[in-house]
């Protein structure tokens, strides 16, 4: 698995490296790493799937052995990355390279004419599916956590690659506020349970479930992390902007795997955590509300792709409540739904990326029909969308009959009956919306007086629409004969929960309460298509009073526009461009946050006289300390404050530390020197243009920051003598020479006790090198152009 | 300009000694009083004297590399000591020693802290170098510290000089134009 993910790492950053010389060759190089995953896959499949239809002796059925691989990374913390490879990430894998592969060959058709900067949508692509991998694999929560951001992040960038398009750009930072929103919390929640748990692997929490007062909350923080991801409402505004991408990047992740990582991770937990806390509660919610929502927004869209959009938003709603019950019977629907999703709506994706392709329009209102050769095109675009609808004998049927039938069975929960009702009316809107792509793709809604383009336009070739044919092969196959997709789901469901024992998949199960639901979900759906016109009448009459309330767009855009203003006020406080004020807050907080404490500590007074000589010298350092407060010509002032600093060097060598009296003695010419050199820019006598009332203020301030220094020092000097029997520096003196092989101890802590601290030091040093040069020869440009930057610049005020 | 000449004979005799003396502080550290640090800043205050006799341009053509060459040079060897041995198999900031024995010098004891001390010594010298260069090369205002303005001005207005003096008071002999 690590070797799989390398190649998508590599191979992803190599056709990135290569920027546009690849051109639209770099989508074959982007399929390698999915042939490789799914040439691994298979000779995994028959390992890892085993023979789950036959029962052992207690009447258990089991799947294969998963297969896990490991790297340690702070293995002291118990943080590896560690993946485990069971039936259901095969599932998901066979999503994530299937559909990936199918999508590189379909891109090849979609660059026919590639521009500039796209070809690094397959690089992006590449490196998302590696990191959609690394979700789909995860056994450690964290892992599991670094590879969800990873794909908020490719996914931010692969919307915004046309960066010239502001479109583009808003819309890939609002799915990268939300989801990345969601992803904090999710660790939060990720972290509380894997500590109440007492392990972070997925596969040992059947044994150890999480429990403790905590965990109600960080459920509900791994559930915004999900429902975020997966467009939940109301965190859905993201996936319908993102529409913005090009078609391929819509197909492979807003259709057929990112989104469905919040699914997977509810999948994952669900059989763990269903009854505690809200879990179910809200997921059934919340998955209620998105699909409803999400089917009644896609019957009013005009663009194929957002109907599709939206509808996809309603499908992720149908998977959360397949799989947020905890009851595994449902989750084998869930698993069934998430294979015939992943295969009709990437076909129907593709398709209406060649409409658009080749008519240059996918506005239902602008398609009249197509001319010869595109029967395939429409054959494709009936069966993806019946499949969507849920007609015999295809999968998206299968999996909605089995929904429905499981929540009948075995929905014993609170709440069960409702969310059945809420299914089968869903599904009522899917059929509706499926059945207005189907009309809008036939050219049914087509308005007279727009542009007929699409009867002439040519159609696709073969390495365009093939992709969507294999799907929609296995759209027909799967659903006809579902036992080739029985044995997989039924593994996938034991890697879901061990103490399943799942039932096969069929398509015809008999005249059942669930049979008679399908009949009366495709009936209502024809009316509402018949009556079209008047039912989407009767949606904007009913959604008027609605307009009231702020849609989630608007409350992002609204949200986003008041974290600027209030960044700006902050910043008009905070950075007001005083320097008066901005010292006063430096040295007012260095002097209170550890001086004031260290007042308790004050102690005894040092001896106040060692020897004779010192005297003298603390007659100059005061003296020119003083000087230097009264007298008023900058040049001068700096010759005092010298004063006082070659002063403190012969105090400290009346000492006997001849090292730091030197050190001081260099210090203080050198920085004698620069001063000068940076007096010359200033005038030559200090000139008070306060105001008198805040003279006593910085005199307060002043003799506030000499006390506390005064403070500091006794009590820093009392705090050494305290522990002078076993203190550091007699150890130091001590090994000194045998362990550094240096008879000044000083250096030999400056370059080897401490020499981490000593690099750490001269790094800053070349920082400050680096700021100061900048400094200063930036402000020299800005007096080159006085005129221009002048204008450019903001008053402070 | 007005040169002093007895600066600049001093400056010449005193530069390569102070240059001299920072090295027998940097590689007398480790038992001595001295270490890179110390010898830095005494070589560093070498090159001061040579601004104030020479301005920038003579600090330029006292080093043949550039301000941010030997910066980033001494980080590097500083760095470099630190991590060679972790790359052998020992711990960050491992040293060694080297017991030689030349025929005139009698012992001689070398440590690898010396070459950390190096790059320390390299790192100030550049840091200096570095401010010369930013604050220090304006030929014009060199001029106007040198040899201060004949008429002191009166007001805060006048007296300020600004970088660009093309604005600067009409009238004043450290202008060069």
């Amino acid at each position: 698995m690590i070797p799989l993910l390398l190649i998508h790492l590599l191979i992803g950053s190599g056709i990135l490296l290569a920027g546009d010389r690849l051109g639209r060759r770099s989508f074959t190089v982007a399929a390698i790493p999915a042939v490789a995953t799914l040439a691994w896959l298979a000779t995994q499949w028959s390992d890892v799937v085993g023979t789950p239809s036959v029962l052992d002796a207690d009447g258990h059925a089991s799947a294969g052995e998963a297969s896990i691989a490991s790297i340690g990374w702070i293995t002291g913390l118990d943080l590896d990355l560690v993946f485990r490879f069971d039936a259901l990430s095969l599932v998901m894998t066979l999503l994530v390279s299937g559909i990936g592969l199918l999508v590189c060959i379909y891109s090849v058709g979609y660059f026919a004419h590639i521009r500039p900067g796209q070809s690094r949508l397959a690089g992006l692509m590449t490196l998302f599916a590696g990191s959609m991998l690394g979700i789909v694999w995860a056994d450690h929560l964290i892992t599991l956590f670094i590879a969800w951001e990873l794909t908020s992040i490719f996914s931010y960038l692969l919307i915004g690659n046309d960066d010239r398009n502001a479109q583009a750009r808003s819309a890939a930072l609002q799915a990268i506020f939300i989801t990345g929103g969601g992803g904090l919390a999710l660790l939060l929640g990720l972290i509380i349970i894997g500590q109440s748990a007492g392990t972070y692997r997925i596969s040992e929490m059947f044994d150890s479930p999480p429990s403790g007062t905590a965990v109600a909350a960080a459920l509900v923080c791994i559930l915004l992390g999900a429902f975020t991801k997966s467009a939940q409402a109301p965190f859905g505004s993201w996936l319908p902007a993102a529409m913005v991408a090009p078609t391929p990047v819509s197909t492979y992740l807003h259709s057929a795997t990112m989104v469905k990582a919040g699914v997977y991770l509810v999948a994952r937990l669900s059989p763990i955590v269903a009854t505690t806390g809200h879990w179910r509660f809200l997921v059934l919610a919340v998955g209620s509300v998105t699909m409803i929502i999400g089917g009644l927004r896609a019957m009013r869209q005009r663009d194929l792709k957002l109907l599709l959009a939206y509808g996809t938003v309603s499908q992720l709603g149908f998977m959360m409540l397949l799989f947020g019950t905890g009851e595994y019977k449902i989750a084998q629907a869930g698993i069934v739904l998430l294979l015939a999703h992943g295969a009709f709506k990437a076909t129907l994706f593709m398709l209406v990326g060649i409409i658009d392709h080749q008519v240059g329009t996918r506005n239902i209102r602008e398609l009249h029909g197509f001319g010869d050769g595109w029967l395939p095109v429409k054959v494709m675009a009936v069966i993806g969308a019946a499949s969507m609808a849920g007609l015999p004998p295809l999968l998206g049927f299968i999996a909605k009959e089995k929904a429905i039938d499981t929540y009948l069975e075995y929905g014993d929960f609170a709440g069960a009956g409702l969310t059945l009702a809420v299914i089968v009316v869903g599904s009522i809107l899917t059929f509706a919306y499926s059945a207005r792509f189907v009309l809008g793709v036939l050219g049914v809604s087509g308005r007279p007086g727009t542009e007929i383009r699409s009867r002439t336009a040519p159609p696709p070739e073969l390495v365009f629409a093939a992709p969507a044919g294999l799907l929609t092969v296995f759209t027909v196959v799967a659903g006809i004969a579902p036992i080739i997709i029985s044995d997989l789901t039924k593994s996938a469901l034991l890697g879901l929960d061990p103490a399943a024992s799942p039932s096969t998949v069929k398509l015809w199960s008999g005249f059942n309460t669930a049979f008679m639901l399908s009949l009366l979900i495709i009936a209502v759906g024809t009316m509402l298509a018949i009556f079209r016109t008047r039912v989407a009448a009767l949606q904007t009459a009913a959604s008027r009073p609605l307009r009231r309330i702020p849609s989630t767009e608007g409350s992002f855009a609204w949200l986003i526009r008041a974290i600027d203003t209030s960044a700006r006020h902050v910043t008009r406080i905070v950075q007001n461009g005083s320097l008066p004020m901005y010292l006063l807050v430096i040295i007012g907080s260095a002097v209170l946050v550890p001086v004031v404490p260290m007042l308790t500590e004050f102690g005894d007074l040092p001896s106040w006289l060692d020897s004779a000589i010192q005297l003298p010298i603390v007659v100059v350092i005061i003296a020119s300390a003083i000087g230097a407060t009264l007298i008023r010509r900058r040049i001068a002032a700096v010759v005092m404050l010298s004063a006082v600093g070659f002063a403190m060097a012969a105090l400290y060598e009346s000492w006997g530390a001849p090292d730091l009296a030197l050190t001081q003695f260099a210090i203080e010419t050198l920085g004698t020197v620069l001063f000068v050199l940076v007096l010359r820019f200033l005038p030559t006598r200090f000139v008070d243009l306060a105001p008198a009332v805040v003279r006593p203020i910085r005199l307060m301030v002043s003799i506030l920051v000499g006390a506390a220094i005064f403070v500091f020092a006794i009590v820093s000097t009392n705090a050494r003598s305290d522990v002078a029997d076993e203190s550091i520096s007699t150890e130091m003196i001590e090994r000194s020479e045998p362990d550094g092989d240096g008879k000044n101890v000083v250096n030999v802590i400056l370059v080897d006790f401490r020499g981490v601290d000593t690099m750490g030091e001269i790094t800053v040093l070349l920082v400050a090198a680096v700021g100061a040069v900048a400094l200063a020869r930036g402000s020299r440009q800005y007096d080159d152009e006085p005129l221009e930057s002048s204008s450019t610049e903001e008053p402070v005020g | 300009m007005r040169r002093s000449l007895i600066l600049d004979v001093s400056v010449r005799l005193l530069y390569p000694s102070i240059i001299v003396l920072s090295l027998y502080f940097l590689f007398s550290g480790h038992n001595q009083p001295g270490g890179g640090f110390v010898g830095g800043l005494a070589a560093s205050s070498a090159i001061a004297l040579r601004y104030v006799t020479g301005g920038v341009d003579a600090v330029r053509r006292s080093f043949r590399l550039r301000p941010w060459t030997i910066l980033g040079f001494g980080l590097a060897i500083s760095v470099g000591t630190a991590i060679v041995p972790v790359l052998l198999g020992g711990d960050i900031l491992e040293h060694a020693t080297l017991k030689l024995h030349p025929a005139v010098l009698g012992d001689v004891k070398v440590t690898s802290a010396l070459s950390f001390d190096v790059g320390v010594y390299l790192v100030v010298i550049g840091l200096v170098l570095m401010i010369f260069e930013a604050f220090g090369d304006d030929r014009r205002h060199e001029m106007a510290m040198i040899e201060p303005p004949a008429r002191p001005a009166t007001t805060v207005v006048e007296e300020y000089r600004p970088l660009d003096d093309s604005r600067s008071v009409p009238g004043d002999r450290g202008d060069p134009s």
